[in-house]
């Protein structure tokens, strides 16, 4: 049993009793909604006459349905339609602050809690969505939830868990050159199995993880759900309280934020702390990773060979072998030359300022292969908006990338972004599950945005360092 | 207002077999298939892609297939349900016409979604999971037995030891996996939890104090 973590600590300040069933009923300071899985909590509250408790901890955005182009309304899609005008109903019937379109505030909800600063350490945080474990970045104890558990959380601000075991995720050494928080997590995941992180929360430590910013961070807490754990979480340090400091939260309010900045302090995991399991990954082993097959799992450095299925613990085997057919690929070959037909810049994972900041960065004087479909879709209005200012979206158009709205987009083709038929993607999201970007027959490749700003360019998988080589030259 | 919740201390029924390891919540319903507002008639859905080409025309799968259509008890390997925390994925099963899953192990957040909906997630070791299915292959209409308090699974004529959670057991048992009511009878703890955190200004809910 793990003592003296954030983990513990933020839990057993938020434990509002142990419930029959053994699990703790916890209290929950933030709770974000959006328009995909809360419309059915909302019913279920209805068919119960119950109301949403706490309204003023409840937050909303639109982002997994909404188109990224034309985004009038209606919306062309009937479906986004209808469940845009649930959520809005839903949240005016409450009174929950919503960030539509018109706020200027709209984005994917794992981008704008930590950017308004709602997002802060030792804070609990659900949402009805896997990545919640996001927002851990800032030491925050943040989990997705099923449908179920949001009714409860809408109706009592509560919701019960069990308490996981804390398992320390040291990343020792500095990070190479072009080597980013995604290809760390992505080497993670790789090390540990999509599933080694079932029945733990991850602490992310060491020197190449506090040497991290905040997109940095998030990146890796965003992807611990692909490794199995519910929760990943990064003890609260400076580079966390000035991010703070700079939010909605907090920039007319210093008193307040050195009111908090007491708690903030005290959650964080003592230096004496016992963990469940602790694990080093030397960081500066890592080179930038790209996935070969259809789980998140299946990542190799750029210069090594694709892993023969019969290299996998035996229950991995048959997943390997279909992932291999479904890619595509030969054991032994290496990622490098995979030809790519579209390239995807978003996502929760990457799609902050900085990541396309570095995207930018490679794209700046190249073209956009012929053969492929390039879009950045922002993480939010305001990383747009951030974006445009410092004249990145010319960088993007000029090169042949579409500039598009903030949302979910391709990540998931739950909008009109959808790969078509076999389609390569490069993506810089989360998962490459087979049918996840909207084909059956899609292929997507997880890596870095710079690495898909290489592929974009190149079009096909492309070593970035090399890349750089070549402009220098 | 207070409902009863149905104890879940036993199923039984015939079962179908879905082979393979990790198999996600993508798999199980697609992601277009979440537009919808209410849970209703999503059960057609389940398994979707497998089922049917792109011109709607049936695979081979075992929902497809008559032996299994009245099957209740689904079996599968390992991980089922990685993936997206999507509760639509027990919903869709459940309104298939699922009441209880047999597995090697199942992603944890699948596991709490068919927990919140009454669905038992039993687990096994592989050898067993696989030895299930072959025998529901062969013997599709065979009773399958899950008695979820004495942790074991009846089939074949036999009894074996199975695995629940200690949490999800006593839940599902006692007839307290639905959480909603029970927890919202504790308002004053909730009260002073929050009156404890820092960062909440007003601990006290808006609604939720006189309406139980
Ligand atoms: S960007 Fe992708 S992973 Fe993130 S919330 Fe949207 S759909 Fe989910």
């Amino acid at each position: 049993m793990s003592r003296g973590t954030l983990y513990d600590k933020v839990w057993e300040k938020h434990r509002v009793t142990t419930l029959p069933n053994g699990q703790d009923q916890l209290f929950v300071g933030l709770h974000l909604i959006h328009e995909v899985t809360s419309p059915q909590a909302f019913g279920m509250l209805r068919e119960r006459d119950m109301e949403v408790a706490r309204p003023d901890l409840t937050h909303g955005t639109v982002d997994h349905i909404l188109p990224t182009d034309d985004q009038s309304r209606p919306y062309e899609n009937e479906a986004a339609e209808e469940m845009m005008a649930e959520l809005e109903k839903n949240v005016r019937e409450a009174g929950i602050e919503l960030d539509h379109p018109g706020t200027g505030d709209q984005g994917i909800v794992h981008v704008i809690g930590p950017e308004q600063g709602l997002t802060q350490p030792g804070k609990t945080i659900v949402c009805g969505d896997s990545h919640t474990s996001t927002h851990g970045a800032f030491g925050a104890l943040a989990f997705g939830i099923g449908t179920s558990q949001i009714r409860d959380v809408l109706a009592t601000q509560t919701v019960a868990m069990e308490k996981q075991a804390v398992r320390r995720i040291e990343v020792t050494g500095e990070l190479g050159e072009a080597v980013t928080a995604k290809d760390v997590i992505l080497t993670i995941i790789r090390e540990l199995g999509t599933d080694g992180g079932v029945g733990y929360v991850y602490e992310y430590a060491g020197e190449a993880i506090e040497n991290l910013g905040m997109e940095g961070r998030m990146s890796i807490c965003n992807m611990s759900i692909e490794g199995g754990a519910r929760a990943g979480y990064v003890n609260p340090d400076e580079t966390t309280y000035e991010w703070l400091a700079d939010t909605d939260a907090f920039r007319d309010d210093p008193e307040r934020f050195e009111e908090l900045k007491q708690y903030w302090e005290s959650i964080r995991s003592d230096p004496d702390a016992d963990y469940d399991d602790v694990v080093t990954i030397d960081g500066s082993a890592i080179e930038p990773v790209v996935t070969w097959g259809t789980t998140p799992g299946q990542g190799i450095g750029i210069s090594e060979p694709i892993p023969s299925p019969e290299e996998f613990p035996e229950t991995k085997q048959d997943v390997a072998e279909r992932a291999q057919q479904h890619m595509g690929v030969e054991p032994g070959e290496t990622m490098q030359g995979y030809d790519v037909d579209v390239a995807f810049l978003g996502s929760c994972t990457n799609a902050r300022l900085p990541d396309l900041r570095a995207a930018a960065e490679v794209v700046e004087g190249r073209t956009v292969d012929d053969g492929v479909r390039a879009l950045v879709v922002p993480g939010s209005q305001r990383v747009k908006r951030a974006a445009e200012a410092e004249g990145l979206d010319e960088i993007f158009r000029d090169a042949g990338f579409e500039w598009r709205g903030a949302g979910c987009s391709m990540c998931l083709g739950m909008n009109d972004d959808q790969l078509e038929g076999a389609e390569t993607c490069a993506s810089s999201s989360n998962r490459n599950f087979v049918g996840r970007q909207g084909s059956k027959e899609g292929r997507t490749i997880l890596m870095s945005p710079v690495m898909v700003a290489a592929a974009a360019v190149e079009g096909e998988v492309t070593d970035v360092r090399e890349l750089e080589e070549v402009a220098l030259a | 207002m207070t409902e009863e919740v149905p104890s879940v201390d036993f199923v039984s029924g015939s079962g179908v077999p879905i082979r393979g390891n990790d198999i996600d919540t993508d798999q199980i319903i697609p992601a277009r298939f979440l537009k919808v507002v209410t849970f209703d008639g999503i059960g057609q859905f389940a398994f979707f892609d497998q089922r049917f080409d792109d011109d709607d025309n049936p695979k081979d799968h075992p929902l497809n297939e008559e032996r299994y259509a009245d099957a209740s008890v689904m079996v599968v390997n390992s991980n089922f349900g990685c993936g997206s925390s999507r509760e639509h994925a027990p919903q869709a099963l459940q309104r298939w016409g699922i009441d209880a899953l047999i597995g090697e192990s199942f992603a944890e957040i699948f596991a709490g979604n068919c927990l919140a909906l009454g669905i038992p997630t039993v687990t096994t070791d592989g050898d067993t999971a696989r030895e299930i299915q072959q025998w529901v292959e062969e013997n599709p209409d065979g009773e399958i037995e899950i008695d979820v308090a004495a942790e074991t699974v009846s089939f074949d004529g036999r009894t074996i030891d199975v695995e629940v959670d200690d949490a999800q057991r006593k839940a599902l048992v006692d007839g307290i996996w639905d959480t909603t009511a029970l927890m919202k009878s504790n308002q004053e703890s909730i009260k002073r939890t929050a009156e404890q955190l820092p960062y909440i200004d007003d601990p006290t809910p808006r609604t939720g104090q006189a309406d139980d």
